[in-house]
């Protein structure tokens, strides 16, 4: 984008403001202009290769990657669960690493590779992840259940790469896939209706190893 | 189908289908994001614009002037519904508090107005432009002050507010060994992981509704009643419910003000309450105060019981029914149990996952585990001792199942109750100290009405519609499992359609009757459908067999499919019941056995191990009904340890109002948890013979932590969450 284009919106947004100030001395009836005659909205355009498809978009620059994927992508797969980073329902990977998508503007990944729960796996070409999860019962209601996996599969590579954990009795040494190191990584991860302990029976499988 | 009479033998019991652990049919949409959730309707609405809810900044008073110019004029906007616009609108049969304030305002967060913008961005931007003036007018928000003076309440405006049996107060005078206690259990949110979502659409007077809602048929009537619009104009469509927990029962304001913003905008409307708002402006569980009294022999039998509990609601609220399980859960021929109810301008009160038990457990549970330490009684043994196969208040009407102490030493036998030392204090490993505790679970199984459809067509292709939801229960697969077994198809041969009004009308989800009324819904259609059937094929319906997708009769055979023909045969049908329920009392039990660790420092709590064993009827899923249990279990974590809504008494709102703030359990709080079924079969219950199990899952486990911190720490703590900040202050007491 030019620096044309940014002084153009920007304009645009001090242009609507105005509108504003000016029109609270009105009666609320005529200060409303017909919406043509608004400022218009600043848009970016990001270029975003999802699940292996890149397409280019215009977009608001208020617009979070998750609502970027659910509302413009469409790709509803990925959930809005709190839109705060609190409960990592809207969780992707990016660049395979997992993220918060509701925390990080569209924006800010032009450029990126994203893939998200509908990347991973088909209804019927599961991912082993999405397989052991329906082996284990590791969901009830399926809200959180796209988070959960997309993280579930992220944290196994984490514990491969030796990224340390708070858990982790020397740092040094490299981590294991054992049920308290999954728990502690997948801990940003919440289910209310709380299949924890079947989540990490399918996170052991998928790993190897025994819960 | 009428159920007045015992179930009998039935297609049921061949158990080829019902009762095995089968793989949820919708866990392949539901792992890969491809099940759609109410927002998520791009295929049924996709111009849909987008509202973004504005909440009252005071909890009582009113809007004195609201300036909407400058909101009006930003980009995007389309609409705002506030008070003003929407016209009339009539409070909803089981709402307490108006969905849509102004310019008097109940409760804060209060809905006050919709945006609605072309983008989410440009509504939410609008949205805070809007100016709100306010007169705050003195609200009620200290429950323990408003309990002072308020009056006593029965579970409902017809129910007497005190029951009593015997003479409580001499009988608890006289006996030897006594406990009076105070317990407090604190306000709670569901905090389902899907907020509150809508998307309404209007053609010419009639509206869909995408929704998020546990039940079909009172949320339509509500719709319409709210509204002012016929019943017939008013269409739920809601097959996926990312979690309710009771906080779906009811039509809420995402449904209300899509529909308002959906008709002034002309178009479509997109609403999801913000995270931020929903603890607020939806309902809650009650926060309770209880006092129980137990008094009882040298021989550990209770002869004077009595549970008091208080909660507050808004006006024309109810109160939270702390005490009801101790009306059936033990003998004693004294008793006493009442509630009181104080006026409060919180936000609305109302179930949360088995209102009532959940809280009332928390209390009594710990009283029986303080009782028995008095009387130097095994926990176990002292709730066995007072076992009861009748109900105590009608000792001529028996439980129709009661196995409540067969789950207590099953789970005592199965989680090594034996190596508990009964001395507080006195087990440490490392720097943890280490406890176990014990309570009953109790939960009454309730029936409600449920119909459904039933179709094949002619490839032999079984579907089955009703408006019954599936909140992360299961039903889709029991549903499948019940019509694969009574038809004799395979599972796969089952196409299960729900969560929409144009369906017959089901029990819903919710107070644990899901699985066992729509099931038994399912059951009524399908026999309807196997007669229909046989009189197609000119057989005699009583000897027909359903099998392996043919239908035979003596030497006769036919596949479904040619049954059906090319118009395929179809059958709608609901199961009624009768009041054997009032003959006999239906409930469900549980043993719940919690070992945890005290950090001797820190007081820190960490759960090391969780095992409830239930009794429960039939279990139509193994695999889905152990995974209700266990995330009830997490919830009674969540209620033992760490929930709480806060309360700001100055200006009346819950304070810890979103995900950050308001905790629940993670995945580090929980270890691996253990369920056992015990086999029952309950034949008052219905033809199915199952019970509920996703309420029973949570009743007792708060309490059976408590008494597990107790036995590790010797702190005895009676005010949920058992936090570290108690746990010291105690310490200092017993260390």
């Amino acid at each position: 984008m030019s620096q044309n284009e940014f002084q153009l919106s920007r304009r645009g947004v001090i242009a609507a403001g105005t509108v504003g100030v000016a029109a609270t001395a009105l009666p609320a009836e005529a200060a409303t202009p017909p919406l043509q005659d608004r400022a218009m909205t600043p848009t970016m355009p990001v270029t975003l290769k999802v699940n292996g498809r890149t397409s280019r978009l215009d977009l608001d620059t208020r617009t979070t990657l998750l609502d970027a994927l659910r509302e413009h992508w469409k790709l509803t797969g990925t959930k809005k669960g709190c839109d705060h980073g609190q409960c990592g329902a809207c969780t992707v990977l990016v660049d395979g690493r997992r993220i918060n998508s509701c925390l990080t503007l569209a924006v800010m990944h032009d450029g990126d590779e994203i893939t998200t729960i509908e990347g991973l796996g088909k209804p019927d070409d599961l991912h082993p992840m999405q397989a052991a999860f329906i082996k284990h019962d590791g969901y009830q209601c399926g809200y959180c259940t796209p988070g959960q996996i997309c993280s579930a599969v992220a944290v196994l590579d984490e514990i491969k790469r030796g990224v340390p954990s708070h858990v982790q009795a020397d740092i040094t040494a490299g981590a294991s896939p054992t049920a308290v190191e999954m728990r502690e990584r997948m801990s940003g991860n919440i289910c209310r209706c709380g299949a924890y302990s079947n989540i990490i029976d399918a996170m052991s499988e998928v790993a190897g190893t025994k819960a | 189908m009428k159920f007045d009479q015992p179930a009998g033998q039935n297609p049921i019991d061949q158990l080829k289908v019902i009762g095995k652990p089968t793989n949820r049919i919708d866990g392949k949409f539901k792992t890969t994001g491809t099940a759609p959730y109410a927002y998520e309707r791009h295929d049924a609405a996709p111009d849909a614009a987008y509202g973004y809810v504005v909440g009252a900044g005071i909890a009582k008073g009113r809007i004195t002037a609201m300036d909407l110019t400058a909101a009006k004029a930003a980009p995007g906007v389309l609409a705002i519904v506030t008070a003003d616009t929407a016209g009339p609108l009539v409070k909803g049969d089981f709402n307490t508090a108006k969905l849509l304030g102004g310019p008097a305002i109940d409760h804060y967060h209060q809905a006050v107005a919709l945006v609605v913008a072309e983008t989410f961005e440009q509504a939410r931007a609008a949205a805070a432009l809007i100016r709100v003036d306010y007169a705050r007018d003195k609200g009620r928000f200290d429950l323990d002050t408003a309990l002072k003076t308020a009056p006593l309440k029965g579970d409902d405006d017809k129910a007497p507010p005190v029951h009593r049996v015997g003479d409580f107060e001499k009988a608890f005078a006289a006996a030897p060994i006594k406990l009076d206690a105070l317990y407090e259990t604190p306000d709670q949110s569901h905090a389902m992981m899907e907020p509150h979502a809508s998307i309404a659409s209007w053609a010419g007077d009639k509206l869909t509704l995408w929704t998020s809602n546990q039940m079909i048929a009172w949320g339509k009537g509500d719709v319409a009643k709210t509204l002012g619009i016929p019943k017939d104009d008013v269409r739920l469509i809601s097959p996926y419910i990312g979690g309710g927990f009771g906080g779906k029962l009811f039509v809420r304001a995402d449904a209300i003000l899509a529909a308002l913003g959906a008709k002034q905008a002309g178009r479509p409307v997109k609403v999801a309450l913000q995270r931020p708002l929903m603890i607020n402006n939806t309902t809650h569980r009650p926060a309770t105060r209880q006092r129980i009294r137990l008094g009882a022999g040298e021989d550990g039998k209770l002869t004077a019981i009595a549970h008091e509990s208080g909660s507050g609601d808004l006006p024309g609220g109810g109160p939270e029914t702390a005490v009801s399980q101790t009306r059936l859960l033990y003998a004693g021929a004294n008793r006493l149990t009442s509630m009181r109810l104080a006026v409060l301008d919180l936000p609305e009160g109302n179930a949360m996952r088995a209102p009532g038990e959940a809280p009332g457990l928390m209390a009594l549970e710990v009283a029986m585990d303080e009782m028995a330490e008095k009387l130097n009684m095994d926990p176990v043994q002292f709730r066995i001792v007072n076992d009861t196969q009748v109900d105590p208040e009608k000792p001529g009407r028996k439980f129709s199942q009661r196995q409540l102490v067969e789950c207590l030493r099953m789970g005592a036998d199965k989680f090594g109750w034996s190596q508990r030392n009964a001395k507080p204090r006195s087990v440490r490993d490392g720097r943890w100290l280490v406890g176990m505790g014990v309570a009953s679970g109790f939960r009454n199984n309730i029936t409600m009405k449920s119909g459904a459809r039933v179709g094949i067509d002619k490839k032999g292709m079984v579907t089955v519609a009703t408006d019954m939801t599936d909140i992360g229960t299961g039903t889709y697969t029991i549903i499948a499992q019940t019509a694969a077994e009574v038809m004799g198809v395979p599972l796969e041969k089952v196409n299960v359609l729900l969560g929409d009004s144009s369906f017959p009308v089901a029990a819903g989800s919710g107070g644990q009757w899901g699985a066992n009324s729509s099931t038994a819904g399912v059951y009524a259609a399908c026999m309807k459908l196997r007669e229909a059937v046989a009189q197609k094929l000119g057989f005699n319906s009583a000897d027909v067999e359903f099998a392996d997708g043919k239908v035979r009769s003596g030497n006769r055979s036919v596949p479904l499919a040619q049954a059906a023909g090319d118009a395929g045969l179809s059958a709608e049908d609901s199961i009624e019941f009768g009041d054997l329920a009032k003959k006999e009392q239906q409930s469900t039990f549980a043993g719940h056995f919690v070992e945890v660790g005290v950090d001797a420092y820190t007081g820190e709590i960490r759960i090391r191990r969780m095992l409830a064993v239930c009794a429960a009827g039939r279990i139509l899923n193994p695999k889905s009904a152990r995974s209700q249990v266990i995330g009830a279990m997490t919830m009674g974590v969540g209620a033992a340890l760490m929930e709480e809504l806060a309360i700001d008494k100055r200006f009346g709102f819950f304070v810890n109002h979103d995900l950050a703030s308001y905790e629940v359990p993670v995945h580090a709080d929980i270890p691996h948890q253990e369920v056992i079924f015990l086999e029952e079969v309950d034949p008052m219950s219905s033809p199915m013979k199952a019970k509920g199990v996703g309420e029973l899952g949570l009743c007792g486990v708060g309490a059976a932590i408590a008494n597990a911190i107790y036995n590790a720490s010797g702190v005895r703590i009676r005010e949920y969450p058992i936090t570290l900040d108690k746990v010291i202050a105690g310490t200092a007491m017993v260390a």
